[in-house]
């Protein structure tokens, strides 16, 4: 009975070319790896007139035969041989029968190895080492199989202006930024230790995690146990089992509950009248802890215009209306000037509630935070729904960048007619209260032109 | 604050991003120095939440002039702030790449200033990394749905890919959580980043060298569960983004953590479970022919947690069954619970040449235990007697442990039923 040694698939070809020539079934071949064996294997040159001989099989077997030859598994050889025979023997269509036990065995060993192969492109971890000027990268893995050949160019496309080398137990492979060279296997031991990145990498792997999923079972299908030893960042991993109770705490203090908006205190039916009473009672944001009431919009319920302001003021809050102070005393004029009759229009704000600081006895306004603005608008958005105006006046940046976006700059767009969401004819100019705060007497003037021009505009 | 620092706040407040997989472009970049786009989708390490660690995912900054209210960087809230610098954003992913910890670089960022600001400063990254480095290797850039098509149309020639977050499934959910958002807007955007798409493929194919724009296509990401929102109108939404915006995936990201858990299922973040469902219909949609309305059908139009969506329109389609292995077509073999697209190929494969028997299928590896009762052998198959039982779904329903240790982690790129 015939006994073949073979380590490689160049080698196990040129015999099962032999053999096959020679009418050997595969039940008459012993195939063993050569340690295992104990006499000198019968010359591979015997028969060699025979070897030459060319047998036709589907190119894809060769091709996937060459992969599941570097298993490790020594029945390999075997059974490659016997699915040649049978391929040559009348069963030309084997590999397509997935059910039938040789090919399930040989498709299993396939996947095997290009597992195998594609976890090397992964696992793999390169270490900075410094010779002079040169710098290297080196890394040190260990493979299921002998796949170092076949995963060695892949590093060569990924990494071509590197120089590199990967070492592992039975094989190495360098690139010189030309071309790979193999070499022997090396121990772990040789391989170099850390790398300067090493900190920021686990940094970063402990910050990507996240705490309030735990899946360790799925985490060791993906990525055996028997990698770990080479991976820097799976020695954190007790650690940040440990720590996951206390980030999912902190995840929900930052994370956790969506704060409430307006809309939490709509009425049922969306009046006008039922909306102001509804909104008398909002605690949607803390505004209304301090102030005196809400300063609802008022003014006629079949406006052409809405003007919408920042936030009540001070006199406003103690009155509960928009727009009663000094600043409302500027918008009349301008109202005037643009022959604009005030009873005609309808007036509100963004916020509803005034916000301050105590200085002395006085109460200084303050602007609202995107929260509040977030929170109040709801009211807004009613109103508009229920008034539908044919022209809306933005009076101030807050106001416009509440219903345009946060990309809208006042400077830069005052006075554009613009579509927006609720109508046609939207514009936005001034606020009353920022004329009024300018230090400078022209251009103070100049400003309540512009207000004067831009109301006039949709009129 | 230093760079470690800044990659501690901006790795995890990057982390909910469920979009990671790093696949898609078919060519490395020609002239590349360092990278390459071939074998895409190889994941480098794995945490203890079982996702893969395939790209440095990150933010520019988590400084944001929004309050989004599902979203941990909202202006509002009180988390630690840091900003990098382009410079340390390209020096990291270089760093790391080289080391092949990494497959490439996921950047987004909160914003700041506004948003055509944040669109030059995130476009900016990438240029770098392609012109100054001749990095070859995987860009995804998360873009900002209102900066200027210009600015968008820039990103798509450095990156590999380009999404915009869809955020949340209707408009009514937005309204109520991000209310500075608007869907118009967003869908504006992503048809914007489709037609220039389409025409770079329409140029390359009329053999112009047109440059190359997002050859990896663009995604979107959805969060679900934060509104009481059906997946009926999620599947929609995704529906709509795979049709008319020819995205090529949409990510489900389950609002967690648990306090604001999912009503259905008693205890144990079962917003996972969800999201996990939800990642199968999506597969049965882009892979098995299914439409979005085939898989709801439950009474409150929502996908049932206890089994499968395949499994749970077969029941509600028994007419359908049983599919006769050695006859049936591809698309009807795709609808039989427990077998998968590679099962199916290999059916087709071993019927040319003979007939398939149970045994087969079993050796084909199909969840026989569920695929059983639905098919039809070469010879008697017993299972097939149960299709008529009325306690089927019992039957089937795995126990209720095993459903909650299920593996939802790797739903987010397989997803196969
Ligand atoms: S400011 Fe607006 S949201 Fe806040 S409590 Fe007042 S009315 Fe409600």
């Amino acid at each position: 009975m015939p006994l073949r040694a073979v380590e490689t698939f160049e080698e196990w070809r040129e015999s099962a070319r032999e053999l096959l020539a020679a009418g050997i079934s595969p039940e008459e071949v012993t195939w063993a790896g050569p340690s295992q064996t104990l006499f000198t294997p019968e010359s591979a040159h015997a028969g060699q007139s025979a070897g030459t001989q060319n047998f036709s099989v589907p190119p894809e077997f060769i091709e996937r035969a060459r992969t599941v030859a570097c298993h490790l598994d020594v029945s390999r050889w075997e059974l490659l041989y016997r699915m040649l025979w049978r391929l040559t023997h009348g069963e030309r269509h084997l590999l397509k029968d997935s059910a039938d036990d040789d090919v399930s065995r040989f498709q299993r060993m396939h996947k095997a190895v290009t597992r195998d192969v594609h976890k090397m492109k992964a696992f793999v971890r390169f270490r900075k080492v410094e010779v002079g000027s040169e710098e290297r990268f080196i890394a040190w893995h260990r493979p299921d199989h002998r796949i170092v050949r076949l995963a060695a160019p892949f590093f060569a496309r990924r990494f071509p202006a590197m120089e590199w080398t990967i070492l592992t137990p039975a094989e190495s492979v360098s690139w010189d930024q030309q071309e790979l060279r193999y070499g022997p296997g090396v121990p772990a031991s040789e391989a170099p230790e850390g790398d300067v990145l090493e900190d920021l990498w686990k940094t970063y792997y402990v910050s990507t995690f996240n705490p309030a999923r735990i899946k360790m079972k799925t985490m060791k299908k993906e990525m055996p146990v028997r990698h770990w030893p080479t991976l820097p960042e799976t020695a954190l991993i007790p650690e940040m089992l440990e720590q996951a109770g206390q980030r999912v705490t902190a995840m929900i203090n930052t994370r956790e509950g969506f704060e409430t908006t307006a809309t939490s205190y709509f009425p049922e039916r969306m009046t006008w009248k039922n909306v102001a009473e509804a909104a008398q009672h909002c605690k949607a944001c803390h505004l209304h802890e301090h102030a005196t009431q809400t300063v609802f919009g008022a003014g006629a319920k079949k406006p052409e215009i809405v003007i919408i302001g920042e936030q009540p003021g001070d006199r406003e809050d103690l009155e509960g209306e928009p727009f009663v102070g000094p600043a409302g005393q500027l918008l009349d004029e301008a109202l005037a000037g643009a022959k604009i009759d005030r009873a005609s229009v309808y007036i509100t704000n963004v916020v509803k509630h005034f916000k301050f600081t105590h200085k002395g006895k006085r109460r200084l306004h303050q602007k609202p935070n995107a929260r509040e603005i977030s929170a109040c608008r709801p009211w807004l958005e009613a109103e508009l729904e229920i008034l539908k105006p044919s022209s809306i006046v933005l009076l101030g940046a807050t106001a416009a960048q509440a219903l345009l976006g946060r990309d809208f700059r006042i400077t830069r767009q005052r006075g554009e007619m613009m579509k927006s969401e609720w109508c046609d004819r939207t514009i936005a100019t001034w606020h009353p209260a920022a004329i009024l705060r300018m230090p400078d007497q022209d251009r103070r003037r100049q400003m309540k032109d512009d207000l004067t021009l831009d109301l006039a505009a949709v009129r | 604050m230093d760079v470690r620092e800044k990659l501690a706040i901006l790795a995890d407040a990057a982390k909910y991003d469920a979009s990671c997989a790093s696949s898609g472009s078919k060519a490395t970049r020609p002239g590349s120095k360092l990278g390459s786009t071939e074998g895409m989708g190889i994941c480098h390490s794995y945490t203890p939440d079982g996702r893969c660690v395939s790209l440095l995912k990150i933010l520019l900054t988590n400084y944001c002039i929004y309050d989004c209210q599902y979203c941990v960087n909202r202006i509002s809230s009180d988390t630690p702030r840091a900003r990098f610098t382009v410079e340390e954003v390209v020096s990291l992913t270089l760093e790391f790449y080289r080391r092949n910890y990494i497959e490439g670089l996921f950047l987004s960022s909160g914003i700041i200033q506004n948003s055509n600001y944040t669109m030059e400063q995130l476009t900016l990254v990438a240029k770098t990394l392609r012109q100054e480095h001749q990095y070859g290797g995987y860009i995804h850039l998360k873009t900002i749905p209102n900066a200027d098509p210009e600015l968008i149309q820039e990103a798509g020639l450095w990156a590999d890919r380009l999404s915009v977050n869809i955020e949340l499934p209707t408009e009514n959910d937005l309204h109520q959580l991000a209310p500075e958002k608007k869907k118009v807007e967003i869908v504006q955007s992503m048809s914007g980043i489709r037609e220039k798409i389409d025409e770079f493929k329409a140029d390359r194919k009329e053999g112009f060298n047109a440059p190359r724009f997002a050859p990896a296509g663009q995604s979107t990401q959805m969060i679900v569960g934060a509104t009481p929102t059906s997946d009926q109108e999620i599947l929609q939404t995704a529906t709509e983004l795979y049709t008319g915006q020819n995205l090529r995936r949409v990510y489900y990201s389950a609002y967690s953590p648990i306090p604001h858990a999912d009503a259905r299922l008693p205890a144990q973040s079962p917003p996972l479970v969800r999201e996990h469902r939800l990642y199968q219909a999506d597969w049965l949609m882009r892979f098995y022919g299914f439409s979005s309305e085939e898989i709801v059908t439950e009474a409150d139009r929502n996908l049932a947690l206890d089994i499968d969506p395949k499994l749970a329109w077969a029941l509600a389609n028994r007419h359908f069954f049983p599919v006769d292995v050695n006859r049936a077509s591809r698309e009807e073999l795709l609808r039989v619970p427990g077998m998968g697209v590679r099962s199916v190929d290999r059916v087709l494969q071993i019927r040319r040449h003979r007939q398939l028997r149970s045994e087969d299928l079993k050796k084909l590896r199909v969840a026989w235990k569920r695929t059983r009762i639905f098919v039809q052998t070469a010879d008697r198959n017993p299972g097939l007697l149960n299709l008529e039982s009325l306690n089927l779904r019992q039957q089937l329903q795995p126990a209720r442990k095993q459903l909650l240790l299920f593996d939802a982690a790797t739903s987010a790129t397989t997803g196969e039923v």
